[in-house]
């Protein structure tokens, strides 16, 4: 009987290896460092090509107890919420590969206290850090330049690098050893264009990991599962400016959703409000691991269980 | 796969090896000056292959098989619900779009006490996302030991679905398929030990086969297809036997990939997945490839994501899912209630319409065209600005159906104020809230 010859692609392009934090050996002091990023092939097809890093996880801490999430999230953290160490040592041990500090709006954010959050969170914990502003261009820039000379030498990832104020993150990325995150609305050529803008400042591309905007299962998910996949077959291709492995951030987007947010006033069809709230951040974030996600940011340590096993599930082969 | 014009060419007559097929080559009676033009129109789908009466009969099956979708439709039938798989084109759905969703099937055993009851609820299942009444497709029935008949007919009898009847003994199957009569159920399964019987059965009672392997053997599947396909049985269903994420990613992909991209026949055809408990499973087989996704157990909380994934996925990307332009009348609205005013984005009229339709506050809704995309979407593409929303007020004439003159914007785009106050003057703009599921508090405290 003749056998059937299954097609494999044979792809020119490999998306390039970056890595997350830096310990005391190369100038920093985490207790590990996260290598995330070189597939030559789509993601977790073994039989044609190399998926040498699993895609990490980071669970997200805020500076302060957030005033908007849902209790579902609340009650699953309990008291840590309220200090940002303690918070970042409960998301060690709830199994993630790296901390997510973000600076939520309020009218303390000073650069004096960013530094000092950033410092008890180092001190917390030896995970690698990303940190994240609270998304307002020059309020971010604000904050992210003393958190870059805080945290001098430690290869945080600083986020997000928008098309408005990436020369201000970038130039602090560069003069701090840091990473930064890239980040454009759902679209190949201003992701391109942006890594462009940024390799050309010198930032280089081993620094820099991209953010392709990420939409909550039932809000726009669909767009940014075939941007990601746009993205990672023109990297695999040879586009050079595409092969940056890409960060999402489901657990925020998710979480944003009334599915997750509430239990009042919805259809009975809905079920359980915490099944139902910790499918929706399970099922955004799973998607985008299909779909080429290389750092996924989640928020609820039974989804990060759950997308560990899967991701497990997926790296075994 | 479809044949280029060129490769049609090269089977029609004014290519022919037999001189006396070849002597009517452009003899212009299709309708076309040469046999080149005819090919060239039959490749664009502008012409039918019966317009040529010289055809050679072997380049007939060539040009009528590379004519057939390459992945096999499939239709079942329950009690007035119809699900249709297969006849995908593209390996991702940016190329163009997935057209099928998968059918998604909740497993019950026959020795389940609450089988019918399971059935029942899987049955009247329904919920609505941005308009769309999304439902599941049907029970799986596992012969695991009880009576298999009597429970496909509870089943039948509880849930209005399509079946699938699992099970690889063809005494069972038939058993099975007489209590289904009357509904169009899937068949699993053939394997490589019972095929024979099992395909006797599929022709006899007209229902659509699985063939099933282990361990992802495509050789083995594809030899299992051709043998069934040989007794007559057309509508097949293909199940590798791969049940865990990495080799189902990896063996759907590529009988995804021979179907398509190598017109291989023999694995032609729409694939049948089991993901268990895990409904994380499900959602990559829903988005990597399959047509039939089986589940084990029922539950709303689970169910309604994997509903919403499915509808994300099958979503066609060049069309945003969008709602008519216009002035929406929730719970009965008088003169004096408030008017709001958003975007045509399914998903963004729907978030609003039914924040203030569960409040039970009465209010207009003025839609406008913003070519179907979100809020900050169509602000930042120039499709929802302060011009844009002054025509809808002005074309809508929503001004005369009031008594105030007062409107609400989404909170996102707090910055048109100013504009919209220029291009309507005689209006007040209030600033709501950035998230529609705050709008009822923020009427209830500032409207009035
Ligand atoms: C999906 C998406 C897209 C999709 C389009 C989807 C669509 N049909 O609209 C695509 C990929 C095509 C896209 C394109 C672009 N996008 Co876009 N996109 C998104 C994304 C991820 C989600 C948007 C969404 O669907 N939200 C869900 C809906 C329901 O939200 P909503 O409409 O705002 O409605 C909510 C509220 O506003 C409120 N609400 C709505 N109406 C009303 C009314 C009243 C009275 C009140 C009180 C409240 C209210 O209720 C709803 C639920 O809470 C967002 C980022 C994000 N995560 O939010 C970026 C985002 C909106 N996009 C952005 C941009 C810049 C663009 C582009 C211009 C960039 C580009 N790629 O060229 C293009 C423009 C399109 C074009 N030129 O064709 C930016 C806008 C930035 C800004 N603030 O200006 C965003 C915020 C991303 C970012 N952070 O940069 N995008
Ligand atoms: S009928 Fe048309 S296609 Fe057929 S032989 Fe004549 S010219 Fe060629």
């Amino acid at each position: 009987m003749p056998t059937i010859e299954v097609p494999k692609e044979k792809w020119s392009g490999k998306v390039r290896e970056i890595t997350l934090g830096a310990t005391a050996a190369d100038g920093g002091t985490r207790a590990k460092t996260v290598t995330v990023g070189g597939e030559t092939t789509l993601p977790y097809l073994h039989f044609e090509g190399d998926i040498p890093h699993p895609p990490a996880i980071a669970i997200e801490v805020q500076d302060r107890k957030p005033a908007d999430w849902s209790p579902v999230l609340l009650e699953a953290w309990g008291d840590v919420t309220e200090d940002p160490a303690a918070w970042a040592k409960a998301a060690e041990e709830a199994g993630a590969d790296v901390v997510m500090l973000r600076f939520s709006l309020h009218d303390d954010l000073s650069a004096e206290y960013a530094r000092e959050t950033l410092r008890v969170v180092l001190d917390a914990t030896g995970l690698p850090l990303i940190v994240f502003g609270p998304g307002q261009a020059e309020l971010d820039n604000d904050l992210l330049v003393p958190v870059a000379e805080e945290g001098k030498g430690e290869k945080l990832v600083l986020g997000v690098c928008e098309d408005k104020n990436y020369r201000t993150i970038v130039a602090a990325a560069l003069a701090h050893g840091h990473l930064v995150d890239a980040r454009c609305p759902m679209d190949v050529n201003l992701s391109k264009q942006l890594n462009i803008l940024i390799s050309d400042m010198n930032l280089p591309l081993e620094r820099v990991v991209m953010d392709p905007t990420t939409g909550a299962l039932g809000y726009g998910m669909e767009y940014g599962y075939s941007v990601m996949e746009r993205l990672r077959l023109a990297a695999l291709q040879g586009d050079g400016m595409t092969q940056q492995p890409m960060l999402v951030t489901p657990g925020e987007e998710a979480w944003r959703a009334k599915e997750a947010r509430t239990e009042e006033g919805v259809p009975e069809a809905w079920g359980d409000w915490a099944e139902r709230a910790v499918n929706w951040e399970t099922l955004t974030a799973s998607a985008l691991v299909e779909s080429g996600a290389d750092i996924l940011v989640l928020r609820h340590p039974e989804s990060v269980k759950r997308v560990r096993a899967m991701i497990d599930a997926l790296m075994s082969n | 796969m479809a044949l280029s014009g060129l490769e049609i060419y090269k089977l029609l007559p004014a290519s022919s090896k037999d001189p006396e097929v070849k002597k009517h080559g452009n003899c212009k009676e299709c309708g076309f000056p040469t046999c080149l033009a005819f090919a060239m129109k039959l490749g664009q789908k502008q012409a039918e292959l019966s317009q040529c009466p010289y055809v050679e009969e072997e380049s007939k099956a060539q040009l009528e098989a590379s004519a057939a979708p390459p992945i096999r439709l499939i239709t079942l039938s329950g009690d007035g619900h119809k699900l249709e798989v297969g006849n995908e084109t593209v390996l991702f759905r940016h190329e163009k779009t997935f057209y099928h969703q998968p059918g998604l099937f909740v497993r019950v055993k026959d020795t389940q006490a609450d089988a019918a009851e399971v059935a029942k609820a899987v049955g009247e299942y329904t919920v609505d996302y941005v308009g769309m009444d999304l439902t599941l497709d049907g029970v799986a029935v596992e012969a695991d030991g009880g009576d298999f008949a009597a429970t496909v007919a509870a089943v039948k009898e509880a849930c209005p679905l399509p079946l699938v009847l699992l099970t690889e003994d063809p005494v069972t199957a038939e058993a099975g398929l007489k209590a289904a009569e009357g509904i169009q159920s899937l068949l699993w399964a053939a394997t490589p030990e019972n095929w024979e019987a099992m395909a006797k059965l599929a022709g006899e009672y007209k229902v659509p086969l699985a063939v099933h392997v282990d361990g992802g053997d495509v050789d083995a599947l594809a030899a299992l297809a051709e043998q069934v396909q040989g007794t007559g049985v057309e509508d097949i269903v293909l199940d590798p036997g791969v049940r865990d994420h990495v080799s189902s990613l990896s063996v759907f992909t590529q009988l995804r990939r021979l179907a398509l991209k190598k017109n291989e026949r023999k694995v032609g055809y729409p694939l049948i997945a089991f993901a268990g408990d895990d409904p994380v499973l499900a959602g990559q087989h829903i988005a990597k490839y399959a047509g039939f996704v089986v589940v084990d157990g029922f539950s709303p909380g689970t169910v309604y994501p994997l509903l919403v994934m499915r509808a994300n996925i099958f979503t066609d990307p060049q069309k945003p899912i969008q709602v008519k332009p216009g002035v929406y009348e929730i719970n009965n609205p008088k003169p004096s209630d408030p008017l709001m005013v958003t975007t045509n984005f399914s998903i963004t009229y729907f978030s609003v319409a039914n924040e203030i339709e569960s409040s039970g506050i009465p209010g207009w809704l003025l839609v406008a065209d913003a070519e179907g995309m979100s809020v900050l979407t169509a602000w930042a593409a120039g499709k929802f600005d302060a011009e844009r929303i002054a025509k809808s007020v002005t074309s809508t004439g929503i001004g005369e159906k009031l008594d105030h003159q007062r409107m609400v914007i989404p909170g996102h785009v707090a910055v048109l104020m100013g504009e919209l106050e220029e291009e309507l003057p005689d209006w007040e703009i209030n600033v709501g809230p950035r998230e529609a599921v705050d709008l009822p508090n923020f009427l209830k405290m500032q409207w009035g």
